[in-house]
């Protein structure tokens, strides 16, 4: 096999006034596992329905496997979860993964597919009864169950409780590992740190990084420091220091400095009540609010 | 992964198609809204207005009996009513939940997705005119020979086609939540208008004129001519072509619907 599985050309989508993917090219080559970063509203989404062809794009062009995507021998290799789509509820849940198996040339045994998904206790529940999580699960049963060789996973942890979200994640990291092809959107910043060997950091529908976690971490020189305080927070706490970025949730104060030294003995010295004081190397966080700290984001 | 070369690119129609067309007739027969209106309402129809005078001729001196003539009117009301109403109901609400945008995404054919749910539809209406011959038969009394029941249920479901495509129109012009109302605002009034409840000579004047251009209509001569009623337009190869005429316009309005429909979504 030659050539990426998944390109994107100078790619644009514009809709009415707004271009939600702005020029992206891109490459993802089989065996990777690729997280999409970005925050609500950057052109994950779109970018995602440009690979698969479920948009055409305004300019550029987009290929799987080098073919159109709407063409039905690249939709036959791919596997997708998607944010918001519906399924059948009135089909239980063995009833519709069998349906979707007969899609695909070579499909995995139904049992196998629920079983992958966890859904095994739920075969013969109508799709309508699922809880809202096990939904997620079903949309990985049916995104498995072709034996794809590129899955998309759009946000697929959405809505998922923690155990879920947990298990979820492990089950994409074995599938990785396995060497599938994964190509996953999110704006949780910890799973594309946990899971993902390249992130690809789309802001206001522009590729802004697209590099290993670590790379992107080292983008951002400096430290952070956080601590909680017991104080009133004001302005004049922090007034003058040489912060990078500063966060202020409730009494928990978040600090990203290239002088940690500095910082702290300016804040003893001010007299600041700290506890639960830390020091450490930024993480993905940091660096992805510093690369899109154009505007304030909670 | 392994073995790329070797698999088939894609994978065979005939058993999607298969799986495809029985998921559907299943989620179909599963909503009873759905399958109760289109199965048990002909036949309670019949209950009503047809079982009095099951035996009596339909006019002085007629061969056929009121209940051959409307049974005959009710299987075209049952089977008009499953593409109508099932077509139309369904399609508005699975749009309205966004199914359409994971189907997309697989490598299921849309030529595969619409034949299925075209087959499903006519398995249900062929259920309901079974349903309703059965009562027909047993609880009116009616007769008819083979030949007649053979016509009777060919162009029966023959004259259902044109309104699959009436069906598939409405759901995806109206909207998921005015979908039923939509389409019983158009389908009863229309069922009314065209004699199947009531002679047409019983109906105010300017629906006797309007009449002969509704495609119930023309579907009704066919239906009443198969088991041996007298037409009241005239001439069944009219009829006919009139139903051609309407499965290519609803056809065309239903690929158009689609078209704009797709074109917001997926552009």
């Amino acid at each position: 096999m030659s050539g990426p599985a998944v390109e994107l050309t100078g790619a644009s989508k514009r809709y009415g006034d707004v271009l939600a993917v702005d020029n992206v090219t891109l490459a993802i080559n089989a065996g990777e596992l690729v997280a999409m970063l970005g925050p609500n509203g950057a052109g994950k989404t779109t970018s995602i329905h440009l690979m698969l062809g479920l948009r055409n794009p305004t300019a550029g062009k987009a290929r799987l496997f080098g073919l159109d995507p709407k063409d039905l021998k690249a939709r036959s290799r791919i596997g997708v979860m998607l944010q918001e789509s519906g399924v059948p509820g009135m089909l239980r849940v063995e009833e519709l993964v069998r349906l979707f198996c007969s899609y695909y040339p070579r499909p995995l045994p139904v049992v196998q597919a629920i079983a992958m998904a966890g859904l095994e206790e739920k075969a013969t529940t109508l799709v309508k009864d699922l809880s809202g999580g096990q939904h997620q699960r079903l949309y990985l049963a049916l995104a498995l169950c072709g034996d794809p060789e590129v899955l998309f996973l759009d946000e697929p942890t959405v809505g998922m409780d923690v155990e879920g979200r947990r298990r979820f994640l492990q089950e994409i990291g074995d599938l990785g590992a396995r060497g599938r092809t994964i190509v996953l959107t999110t704006h949780y910043l910890e799973e594309a740190d946990q899971l993902a060997q390249r992130v690809i950091v789309i802001d206001r529908g522009h590729v802004i990084a697209d590099s290993s976690p670590a790379q992107i971490k080292a983008r951002v020189a400096g430290k952070r420091i956080t601590f909680t305080t017991t104080q009133q927070t004001d302005e004049n706490m922090l007034a003058g220091l040489p912060l990078n970025s500063q966060q202020v949730d409730d009494h928990r104060v978040r600090l990203l400095t290239n002088e940690p030294e500095a910082v702290l003995r300016e804040l003893f010295r001010r007299g600041v009540e700290m506890r639960d004081l830390e020091v450490s190397g930024a993480d993905l966080e940091e660096a992805f609010v510093a690369m899109t700290h154009h505007e304030a984001r909670a | 992964m392994s073995a790329v070369a070797a698999r088939p690119a894609t994978a065979p129609i005939a058993p999607m198609l298969v799986r495809q067309s029985f998921a559907e007739f299943i989620k179909l027969i599963r909503v009873p809204a759905f399958s109760v209106t289109s199965i048990v309402l002909p036949s309670m129809f019949y209950a009503f207005i047809g079982l009095g005078q099951a035996k009596e001729p339909l006019f002085p001196g007629a061969q056929v009996t009121f209940g051959q003539y409307f049974l005959a009117s009710m299987a075209l009301y049952g089977v008009a009513n499953v593409m109508v109403l099932g077509f139309g109901i369904s399609l508005a609400n699975e749009r309205g939940q966004k199914q359409d945008l994971l189907m997309k995404s697989t490598p299921l054919p849309a030529p595969v997705y619409f034949t299925a749910k075209a087959l499903s539809a006519l398995a249900v209406a062929f259920i309901s005119i079974v349903v309703l011959s059965l009562f027909a038969a047993i609880a009116g009394g009616v007769h008819l020979s083979a030949s007649q029941w053979l016509t009777l249920f060919s162009r029966a479901m023959l004259c259902s086609i044109p309104f699959i495509g009436l069906g598939f129109a409405l759901g995806y012009i109206a909207g998921p939540n005015s979908a039923p109302a939509v389409t019983n605002l158009i389908y009863l009034p229309t069922a009314f208008a065209s004699g199947l409840f009531f002679p047409l000579r019983l109906l105010p004047h300017f629906l006797q004129n309007i009449a002969p251009y509704l495609p119930l209509y023309r579907a009704a001569q066919l239906v009443w001519d198969s088991v041996g009623a007298p037409i009241e337009s005239g001439s069944i190869s009219t009829d006919w072509l009139y139903m051609a005429g309407y499965a290519v316009g609803f056809f065309a309005l239903a690929l158009w619907a689609y078209r704009r429909d797709q074109g917001k979504k997926f552009n």
